[in-house]
């Protein structure tokens, strides 16, 4: 018997190029889960003109022009451009918007002939790590619906852990892929930064945003982040091709900068987990070495000065005159007031107040200056450790997933759950969560990630590592 | 790192976002606790840093081939919240 719900897209496409199973048969059992479990609010929109889709796919298969991914139900974020379709990044700024274009990533996997079955719920404009923050209310962690999924894209992570779709696209600004792949137990990656075009994703912080798949086999996420990678010229930060310095070399040594990772506020539980999981991967033959990475202590306050610098920049753009919220006042500065005010939610004021404060003048030294500064420290001490080792470790993050409602009157305390991911998009370097297994809590079983960052341009190395670690974890 | 009430209104009125009294206070209270953290990149150690800068290369296509002009109006203009035909409307600016 067909476990739906556990079937990855490998399996899939095997079934349908032997014509065991239908394009038709196998989405519908995908959007029936996905029906089945809409308590979990994972997604804001399921689709229901796909007919179409479904048939040319099926044609693709049948004259034999079918790839890995023809077929395959996937789930997008709402941040990311459909032509046609409401694209509202979770807010009431954007919620009744119509893209009028493709996203570069899109047209991609359409042009594949991906069946993209709906959209998922993320924290308002991608600003958030529990998806708490989505105007149209929070999305439930599979593994404990009393718990949060993680953020910002937390529906592309939930609704793979409910095996209501084969894979999904996330976006990942500090760790908005990686964090929620952890809490839901599934593979999220945050290719290097230029690798995959950012045209037609709602931007948040333009120098850190990236698109990424998130998949429940490592396998699966090597697939999609194939297929939407590539050189556009629509994103004057995608990389040429020919200027992708690829490595083949295979991974052997791991660096963890063990000082870091036993900080403060990290779970013991969780760190107890990630040192056994480094044991087998020792086991396996991979060898682990101690590295010193005294400026990732910094890697927070930077991200928390350069992001919201570039949200209150990048969302200026939201004025309720060329399109979304709009809110008459008395006058056209009464019409920006009213429209941003009401328009966006509490975190994204808040960013946006943030970002004016640090890039204002006599505080833009102290702080964005000295931000970028210290940018380019991390990321030169990154490059001499990269000498040294072939992949750093850490956990993906401090604890497993928190409580509904926990942190949602602290934003320092919810900031402070980025500490492992941000300074991978500070540096703009590749990186992937794996699940590691699981911890006990009052009766739920809940998720672990462990988190493999490599050299810019090596997701190759992070595949093959994961792989591994999924081997090991399996068995 | 203190930060006044006024200090709010300022900066929310640079940045065109109008927020109620009661939240003032609270954003106070979390810009000032944010801002303390994020202080800390004042002490890290910037040596005689120079950024490392690549290789710059054009990334703005030629300004050739337009298209078609008014193939993407009726798309544009449908997401406007106000318009008469193919204009935007707003309220008077002088």
């Amino acid at each position: 018997m067909l476990n739906i719900k556990e079937l990855t897209i490998t399996e899939a496409h095997n079934l349908l190029v032997s014509k065991k199973m239908s394009v038709r048969e196998l989405v519908e059992a995908v959007v029936n889960v996905a029906r089945e479990t809409q308590d979990l609010n994972a997604y804001l929109e399921i689709f229901d003109d796909i007919k179409d889709d479904i048939e040319r796919a099926q044609n693709k298969i049948d004259d034999g022009t079918s790839t890995l991914l023809t077929g395959i139900p996937l789930a997008m974020k709402d941040n990311i451009l459909i032509k046609g379709k409401i694209a509202s990044a979770s807010s009431k700024m954007l919620e009744q918007y119509r893209a009028s274009y493709d996203a570069f990533v899109s047209k991609k996997l359409l042009d594949e002939g991906v069946i993209v079955i709906g959209r998922t719920n993320m924290d308002e404009f991608a600003m958030g790590g529990s998806t708490e923050n989505s105007a149209f209310g929070a999305t439930k962690n599979p593994h404990d619906k009393t718990r949060v999924p993680g953020g910002s894209s937390g529906g592309s992570a939930a609704v793979l852990a409910a095996g209501a779709a084969l894979g999904s696209l996330g976006s990942d600004t500090g760790g908005s892929i990686r964090q929620p792949a952890a809490f839901c137990g599934v593979v999220g990656l945050k290719p290097t930064y230029g690798t995959v075009s950012r045209s037609g994703l709602v931007a948040m912080a333009s120098s850190l945003d990236q698109i990424g798949p998130f998949a429940k086999t490592v396998e699966d996420a090597e697939i999609i982040f194939t297929a939407i990678s590539g050189h556009d010229p629509m994103d004057s930060t995608s990389v040429p091709t020919a200027q992708r310095k690829e490595s083949d070399k295979k991974p052997k040594v791991i660096g963890v900068p063990f000082n870091f990772v036993r900080g403060e506020g990290v779970d013991p539980r969780v760190l107890k987990n990630f040192e056994e999981s480094l044991e087998k991967m020792k086991s396996a033959g991979y060898e682990v070495r101690d590295v010193s990475l005294p400026s990732l202590a910094y890697g927070l306050a930077v991200y928390y000065i350069l992001m919201p610098a570039e949200v209150s920049s990048n969302l200026a753009r939201f004025d309720g005159v060329r399109y979304g919220y709009h809110k008459d006042g008395a006058n056209l500065l009464e019409d920006y007031l009213q429209s941003r005010g009401e328009g966006f939610g509490r975190e994204v004021r808040r960013r946006i107040l943030l970002g004016t404060y640090v890039l204002s003048s006599g505080y833009y030294d102290a702080y964005y200056g000295r931000a970028c500064a210290v940018r380019e420290i991390l990321r030169r001490d990154l490059a001499h450790i990269f000498t040294e080792v072939d992949i750093i470790a850490t956990p993906t993050t401090p604890t497993p997933a928190f409580k509904l409602g926990e942190k949602t009157s602290d934003p320092l305390q919810m900031y402070l759950a980025d500490i492992f991911t941000v300074p991978v998009n500070i540096t703009g370097v590749p990186a992937i969560s794996v699940p590691s297994g699981f911890v006990d809590e009052e009766g739920s079983q809940l998720p672990l990630g462990i988190q493999f960052i490599a050299p810019h341009f090596c997701e190759k190395m992070l595949f093959e590592v994961g792989k591994a670690l999924e081997y090991i974890v399996k068995n | 790192m203190s930060i006044e009430i006024k200090d709010v209104e300022h900066l929310a009125s640079l940045a065109r976002v109008a927020v109620s009294d009661n939240e003032k206070n609270d954003l106070k209270n979390d810009l000032e606790e944010i801002l303390s953290f994020v202080s800390q990149v004042k002490e890290a150690t910037v040596d005689s840093l120079t950024p490392e800068i690549g290789t710059h290369y054009n990334v703005m296509r030629a300004d050739e081939n337009p298209h078609e002009a008014g193939i993407f109006s009726e798309d544009l203009l449908s997401s406007a919240p106000s318009r008469n035909e193919n204009h935007i409307v707003v309220k008077k600016i002088l």
